[in-house]
């Protein structure tokens, strides 16, 4: 096992390495440059200007040598230096974003945790939702609750973040005014007021975000207890006289959440990666607003740290669910 | 004309001030929304209105523009003319008096070396300040003592109010922003992001992209200014988002640009929450003609160059015919409701500067065909026009944007019905106005036979604006496709008016020579077929009293002012 997770991470590096080339062409080639948002009335000269002192002007292979050099050294030594009060990185210039020429990671920084409170709990609520939908879905195959749970996945699969999100958004805030429709990020919960509002203003992303995770995870644990039903050992353990609870709660459950619990780890790195439409919908200020806002801009270096990031989460979230499997279940060994 | 608006933006100050009841801070929490975040609070450094706008609460220049054009004192004792000594007789120097005992929000004072540094700040070559062209022809700033700065050009400027003046260009302060010159600029995130000013509000927290927390300057000088307490500007979303959150659920007091279809804005109106408030300057949505032959068989480097001359829109009655097709006001009212207003001008404002030119409002489609047989263009088999074997085929490009297609249907329709086939083409506006040379997308490179876009004169006295249409500022593969001729017009009568422009002084021969000069791109050439004049609209809720909105400059020009309703 640990042979097999060193293995792994030593691989991880060259794939890491071409995958960060390989982004970096991809949205240095993208159509669109860092000028296009300011106003027409900038003369082309002033325009040209603002792009070299951007460095935007240099080789590809320049900058990418020189964010290759910021990520991985400038960004770390600033880092130590910040926890221990020493001078590795001597000053040089960390990964700026074009757009707002604040560090990259700074920014990161200030909207992970935006991203894992509101992201994150949507996640654990449909997480949470969809387990008992799932479940009870398949105990009662074809029940009227097993419609329902179908026709609400269906729901949560096939209509959009984007609609469901405005139709929340009129219904619950135009019409009833329950809860507001702009995130306030600055909300600092000090007391039982201010968790409330937090509470509140949390109320229709996790909703939106909720629906959406919920529908997936449901039909995955449906499937996989109606799979385990069937198995002889479930009829064993009824031909033992054992209380129903006990055989689709401890047998079947348990067998059949291996899968659904590897689904649930490969779904990890999305939380991180934010909710692009969600976030943006809401005003919330995660990880995905800020994606979608630097490749409107054609901000390379906050598009690629970013894109980079997500790529690294990936590739350890999968080596994460591939060590899980061979704990959950004994039959799997990669010795 | 300028004294008299030096003295409407005194007697406007005067009414507000008597206006505003209210003592400082009384009036607690003001609260913006901006369709996109604040950025970056250094509008030197910025990329867009909307970090200029925020920064406006914070940052001042020496002297704003008002609701009607006309220039008022903000940091400045009053304003400079010829007549107070305050420009120089030979029009090559302009000299500002700071308002006594100014105080930076730090408490310290505000001095003529804040002025120098900050023209030095923004023309260090190093730097790539997004307001350089506030200073072109800036030849030196200097201190003549502590409260007086004296600005030298490098010749005659007959509008000289262009450094320190409105929002793009304010005061940074020296003390701050010293370390931060040249190559430097972007590295000090933290008076980037929070800088000290002198308006009425100074920053207290700030996120990237986010929200701007901002709280009344102690140091402000009215005492009992601002109203509002704390205010926060928070971005994201887009602007229907916006207006709903201060028209339909009132969250906010004040959205920024607001733009959502005219039928959206009539259900939100009709909630009651708030008003819509939009105001006209020059920003026109227009068709613009290419003089050159994009054709696509000409070699590259060739293509929409001088060197080959457009086969059929050089001929003024086809140009003539595709304007008189249009029907601007059915396109205002489809795309703009409240804010559009159809015009022919590209200079629609102020009144004293606009053409009274009007004939392109009325649509005429026989009109328009006539034209084009006149021309010689007769209808083919299959109803286009042709003539030596040559079909009336256009491309008609622009960017991807919901009103832009809406509006290339309707003229597609107008432009068929006389005759001509119309291909369009809809470009991702992140290329289109990226000015990337390698891209044949852009809209300098102009590889289409017209194409429709906005552009405004930044500044009250277009002189700056008219710039574009001389000959020499044509993009073109010798200037890497940098120039704003789009049209590639050349005209020897416009460079003779345009130079006899830059050289008068009178501001009512001014307007008469601009008004020319419009008319000699409009209606007598139509190289450019205007459409709409876009105005700014915003929403704010009906409880926030004092809004005056304002076209010329940042909508915060008078934020001080503002007031809760009770």
């Amino acid at each position: 096992m640990l042979v097999f997770t060193l293995r792994r991470l030593l691989l991880a590096i060259p794939t890491l390495l071409a995958i960060s080339l390989i982004i970096f062409l991809l949205v240095d080639f993208a159509p669109g440059s860092p000028m296009s948002e300011i106003p027409l009335t900038v003369p082309p000269e002033v325009r040209q200007k603002m792009i070299a002192a951007l460095g935007a002007d240099q080789p590809v292979f320049v900058r990418y040598l020189l964010w290759l050099r910021q990520f991985f050294w400038v960004e770390p030594a600033t880092l130590f230096d910040g926890w221990f009060g020493t001078d590795l990185a001597g000053g040089e210039q960390r990964i700026l974003s074009w757009q707002s020429r604040s560090p990259v990671f700074t920014i990161i920084g200030q909207r992970v945790p935006q991203t894992l409170i509101v992201v994150g709990t949507a996640y654990l609520v449909g997480v949470l939702i969809a387990l008992p939908i799932g479940i009870y879905s398949a105990y009662k195959q074809y029940s009227w609750f097993d419609q329902f749970g179908t026709l609400f996945a269906m729901i949560g699969f096939s209509v959009p973040t984007f609609f469901t999100g405005t139709l929340f958004i009129i219904i619950f805030a135009v019409y009833l005014g329950w809860f507001p429709t702009k995130y306030d990020t600055m909300l600092q919960v000090t007391d039982w007021p201010s968790f409330v509002k937090q509470l509140r203003q949390m109320t229709l992303p996790v909703m939106t975000l909720g629906l959406a995770n919920a529908a997936a995870i449901s039909r995955y644990m449906r499937s996989s207890m109606l799979e385990n039903m069937g198995q002889d050992y479930v009829r064993t353990a009824r031909a033992k006289g054992m209380p129903e609870r006990t055989v689709v709660l401890k047998h079947v459950l348990r067998n059949s959440l291996i899968p659904v619990v590897t689904v649930i780890a490969l779904g990890i790195p999305s939380i991180f990666g934010g909710a692009i439409i969600t976030e943006n919908l809401f005003g919330v200020n995660g990880i995905g607003a800020a994606l979608i806002l630097a490749i409107h801009s054609s901000d390379l270096p906050m598009v690629q740290t970013l894109t980079f990031i997500f790529a690294a989460l990936i590739v350890l979230f999968n080596l994460i669910a591939d060590i899980l499997y061979g704990l959950l279940d004994p039959r799997i060994r990669y010795d | 004309m300028r004294v008299k608006s030096a003295l409407l933006g005194a007697a406007a100050t005067l009414v507000l001030g008597t206006a505003a009841w209210a003592d400082r801070g009384s009036d607690g929490d003001l609260k913006i929304t901006f369709p996109q975040a604040v950025s970056i609070l250094n509008p030197y450094l910025s990329q867009g209105t909307k970090d200029v706008y925020g920064a406006s609460l914070v940052l001042e220049p020496l002297a704003g523009i008002d609701d009607q054009g006309g220039l008022f004192a903000k940091l400045a004792v009053e304003i400079p003319t010829v007549e107070n000594g305050g420009i120089s007789a030979d029009l090559t120097t302009i000299t500002w008096k700071l308002k006594p005992d100014m105080k930076w929000s730090d408490g310290s004072p505000v001095t003529a070396d804040d002025a120098v540094f900050t023209a030095a700040y923004c023309m260090d070559p190093a730097g790539g300040c997004a307001q350089l062209s506030k200073f072109d022809s800036v030849k030196s700033v200097e201190a003549v003592d502590a409260s007086t700065i004296k600005v030298t050009f490098t010749g005659p400027k007959p509008f000289p109010y262009t450094a320190f003046v409105g929002a793009q260009s304010p005061l940074l302060q020296k003390a701050q922003f010293a370390a931060c010159q040249g190559a430097a600029a972007p590295t000090c995130t933290d008076a980037n992001n929070m800088p000290i000013g002198t308006g009425p509000f100074t920053v207290t927290a700030f996120t990237v992209n986010d929200t701007v927390v901002l709280a009344a300057n102690a140091n402000f000088r009215d005492p009992a200014k601002p109203a509002f307490a704390t205010a926060v500007i928070k971005g994201g979303g887009d602007a229907e988002s916006s207006a709903r959150a201060v028209m339909q659920t009132g969250e906010f007091d004040y959205a920024w640009n607001t733009q959502i279809p005219p039928d959206s804005q009539k259900a939100m109106a009709d909630a009651g929450k708030g008003v819509f408030v939009s105001a006209f300057a020059t920003t026109t949505e227009r068709i613009e003609i290419n003089l050159t032959d994009p054709s696509a068989d000409l070699p590259e480097g060739e293509r929409s160059t001088a060197a080959h001359p457009h086969p059929f829109l050089t001929d003024i009655k086809v140009r003539q015919a595709l304007s008189m097709a249009i029907d601007r006001q059915a396109l205002s009212d489809v795309g703009y409701g409240a804010a559009g207003m159809p015009t022919c001008n590209i200079i629609p404002a102020p009144a004293d500067w606009a053409s009274d030119n009007t004939t392109c409002l009325k649509q005429d489609l026989e009109g328009a065909k006539a034209l084009l047989e006149e021309a010689g263009w007769k209808a083919g088999a299959d109803g286009i026009r042709e003539k030596d074997g040559k079909k009336l085929h256009i491309l008609y490009q622009t960017t991807v944007n919901p009103v832009r297609q809406d509006f290339q249907a309707l003229i597609k329709d107008w432009w068929t019905s006389i005759g001509v086939d119309v291909e369009l083409k809809a470009i991702d506006p992140s290329v289109f106005f990226g000015g990337d040379a390698g891209s044949p997308d852009t809209y300098l490179k102009f590889y289409a036979d017209v194409e429709m876009f906005a552009n405004n004169s930044d500044t009250v006295d277009p002189e700056p604006f008219l710039a574009q249409y001389q000959c020499s500022h044509a993009p073109s593969p010798a200037n890497q496709w940098q120039g704003d001729n789009i049209n590639r017009f050349c005209d020897p009568a416009y460079e003779a008016k345009f130079a006899e422009l830059t050289k008068t002084t009178d501001v009512a021969a001014r307007q008469a020579i601009a008004k020319t000069l419009n008319d000699m791109v409009t209606k007598d050439s139509t190289i450019v077929i205007v459409l709409v004049n876009r105005g700014s609209l915003s929403a704010h809720a009906n409880s926030l009293g004092g809004v005056i909105i304002n076209p010329w400059d940042t909508q915060f020009w008078n934020v001080a002012d503002w007031t809760r309703l009770k």
